[in-house]
């Protein structure tokens, strides 16, 4: 649907066998089912939803049909401090995880290639925070910045930070944990395209007089291009949906609410499902035209 | 032909599939019919007429499902639930114990469809909270008792038998209660606290802690401003409370809003004050060393109870009753208080529990006298409309802006 918008430009280059197949139909079939079963019914079930009213004289958590556009309109007038902050979140936390994730993907990818061993090794480590539950590992940070933890209380003997200052619950411990739990979904993307780069192509950037900064620019940087982009939505899309790391529960407070917590209030403490559906859609909306300008904006529209 | 699975749900489809024989082409058509039922079914309406309770089969089936919160039950160090073996072996009835509620509004979340259509949730019993035993009682998704076959149930307590929700506990039955009040960490706060107000120290700035029990935090808060939470009291004195309430989080006194796991917050000391459960801080307090206090505000606390309740689907009530039943026998009742340090409402305890543990008799905790009972209130019940409204602006202060 809207991804036909980064398909644009995308000739038809392949010329389909005109042949009607009855077998490649009956194999599609399943991936069709899937798909309407999975993600079709359970859209439409959501539009619908969205556009519910509170049914008269009816118990709470009881909506009906109806073609409530204010529940949009409600939403974001509610809830906008919250949607502007999962974006803002988001993206920072996909900027530090791009400073983090580059250096190290380069380093594995390219710099590690005379030993295959360390490569590997590397690798494992950079996949084996995915052996531990995601929530495990969130909770183990919760309780590493807590008020009387080594981390803050270190901070604070050196005035880092001021004496009733802590960390769980600001904006800092949010974003840190968003960074933290995407570095891999960063770094294996990059990987993937570093690995390839033919280091032959800095060698004659070098023998054209190129620093090693014009090197990286204009060498480096564009043929790794495509792991940039698919880091960076691996790491943006997931996100800006996240309601664990801005939870009450692990490192957020109610200060660092993101949209996610916001649908998940709605959805199963407050019942009030037709603002809960009606705010899914709005980040899936808004996180469609975001990326589609991305994509458009960085010029990688035949990587997808 | 191979048992059924376990799950109702599953075990339904299953029998479904068996009973009807079904060519290619009609599962096709059926698959698409259902799909379009799915969407549609998004579609359905309020209003609908109250389910009507299952068949029992307590009789050729002697199997029951529990539900409850975590450690709400006498525990050996094995793991085992005395009380419950005991029960086993005495009834012939198999128990499945499951700690599967974790907070009222979430359970709820999770088996409402199957009530509103009348299906077995898995669950023969479960124990809720007294609010939102009203509303399942409002919406007709619990079974009524058959009080004969609970003989026990007249050692209820007689301050519990007739609660506005259920006058004469024709479909609850209360399991524990408790108190919500204030706790403080004795090292770091060496003074003590007294009162609400207390916590709004500046001394304790950004470090504390309050229930996202929205009965609790806001009950609390409103008796200190005098307001009887019992009496039917109007929207704006729950509105004055959610004031001081969102005063207190932008200023950044109150550090974080929880449920359960605000005793992590305690043990880590991020938070050295909090409105709180009665019965946890004695927990904590044998868990990690006698660090903590509790008290009853002196404006108030408020006092509630987990109730048993049959949800409308169950084909097991008869074996539920007859459960609730044992758990009304005085000395098992003092064996599980014994344990879980919640107040029993079980008349007779207290003189069993001179047998168990004798230095438990005078806890106000467990065994609360009149003059305690005196300062602890029951938050009145709201009505359908009420719920959705002030839950949504309790709710609004913890998204925060």
């Amino acid at each position: 649907m809207a991804f036909g918008a980064f398909a644009g430009n995308a000739v038809a280059v392949d010329q389909a066998p005109r042949r009607r197949s009855k077998v490649a139909l009956l194999l599609l079939l399943p991936g069709i089912l899937y798909l309407v079963l999975f993600f079709l019914v359970p859209l439409v079930s959501l539009v619908i939803t969205s556009l519910q009213a509170p049914s008269e004289f009816g118990d709470i958590g009881e909506y009906q049909t109806a073609f409530r556009w204010e529940n949009y309109t409600t939403a974001i007038t509610q809830y906008g401090a919250q949607i502007l902050r999962s974006f803002v979140y988001a993206l920072a936390a996909t900027v530090f995880a791009l400073l983090f994730s580059y250096p190290l993907a380069y380093f594995i990818g390219v710099k590690a290639r005379r030993w295959p061993l360390l490569q590997n090794l590397a690798l494992v480590l950079v996949i084996a925070p995915f052996f531990i539950s995601f929530l495990l590992r969130t909770l183990a940070w919760k309780s590493l910045l807590s008020d009387e933890s080594f981390v803050v209380t270190s901070l604070k003997a050196l005035s880092l930070l001021g004496p009733d200052a802590h960390l769980t619950g600001t904006p800092a411990a949010v974003i840190f944990g968003l960074t933290y739990n995407f570095i891999p979904f960063m770094t294996l993307p990059l990987y993937a395209s570093l690995e390839r780069l033919d280091t032959r192509y800095l060698e004659a950037g070098g023998d054209l007089y190129a620093g090693p900064f014009t090197t990286f620019r204009k060498i480096t940087v564009p043929l790794s291009m495509p792991g940039i982009v698919s880091g960076v939505l691996l790491t943006f899309i997931p996100a800006a949906g996240d309601y664990i790391n801005a939870s009450r529960e692990f490192l957020g407070g109610s200060g660092t609410t993101m949209i996610g917590n916001v649908i998940e209030s709605n959805f199963l403490i407050q019942l009030n499902y037709p603002a809960a559906a009606s705010m899914s859609i709005i980040l899936m909306a808004v996180i469609l035209v975001l990326v589609g300008v991305y994509v458009r904006r960085s010029g990688t529209e035949d990587l997808l | 032909m191979r048992g059924l699975p376990e799950d109702p749900f599953i075990r339904r489809l299953v029998q479904q599939a068996r009973s009807s024989q079904v060519s290619r082409r009609s599962l096709l058509a059926t698959g698409t019919a259902g799909a379009a039922a799915l969407a549609l079914a998004a579609c359905s309406t309020g209003g609908k007429a109250a389910p009507t309770a299952a068949a029992d089969k307590s009789a050729s089936d002697k199997t029951l499902a529990w539900d409850n919160w975590a450690a709400y039950i006498d525990e050996d160090d094995a793991g085992n639930y005395p009380t419950l073996l005991a029960f086993e072996k005495e009834s012939g009835i198999k128990v499945t114990y499951g700690v599967n509620v974790d907070d009222n509004n979430t359970y709820y979340g999770k088996i409402k469809d199957q009530l509103a259509l009348g299906q077995d949730t898995g669950a023969d019993l479960a124990c809720l909270t007294d609010w939102m035993v009203s509303r399942l009682i409002r919406l007709g998704y619990v079974q009524e008792f058959d009080l004969d076959k609970i003989p026990n149930s007249k050692n209820l307590l007689t301050s519990l038998q007739n609660p506005d929700f259920d006058p004469g506990r024709k479909k609850s039955l209360p399991w524990q209660g408790g108190f919500a009040g204030i706790a403080w960490n004795k090292e770091k706060v060496p003074n003590g606290l007294k009162s609400v107000s207390d916590l709004w120290d500046s001394s304790l700035k950004g470090r504390v802690g309050v229930l996202s029990e929205m009965r609790d935090t806001i009950g609390l808060i409103m008796l200190e401003q005098g307001v009887d939470i019992s009496s039917d009291w109007k929207t704006d004195k729950f509105m004055d409370a959610i004031d001081v309430f969102q005063k207190q989080i932008d200023d950044g006194q109150i550090r974080n809003v929880k449920g359960n796991a605000y005793l992590e917050d305690l043990k880590s000391e991020d938070t050295l004050a909090a409105i709180c459960w009665s019965g946890d801080i004695t927990t904590l307090n044998a868990e990690a060393g006698d660090k903590w206090e509790f008290v009853i505000p002196e404006a108030g606390g408020t006092i509630w109870n987990d109730n048993f309740i049959v949800p409308i689907g169950s084909p097991r009530k008869s074996n539920a009753e007859e459960l609730m039943n044992y758990y009304y026998q005085p000395e098992v009742a003092a064996e599980v208080a014994a344990w879980v340090n919640y107040i029993t409402p079980v008349e007779g305890a207290q003189a069993a529990m001179e047998k168990i543990a004798p230095e438990l008799v005078d806890n106000q905790l467990i065994f609360p006298n009149d003059e305690t009972l005196a300062t602890a209130h029951i938050f009145r019940t709201l009505t359908g409309a009420e719920e959705s409204e002030l839950g949504a602006a309790f709710q609004a202060i913890l998204l925060g802006s």
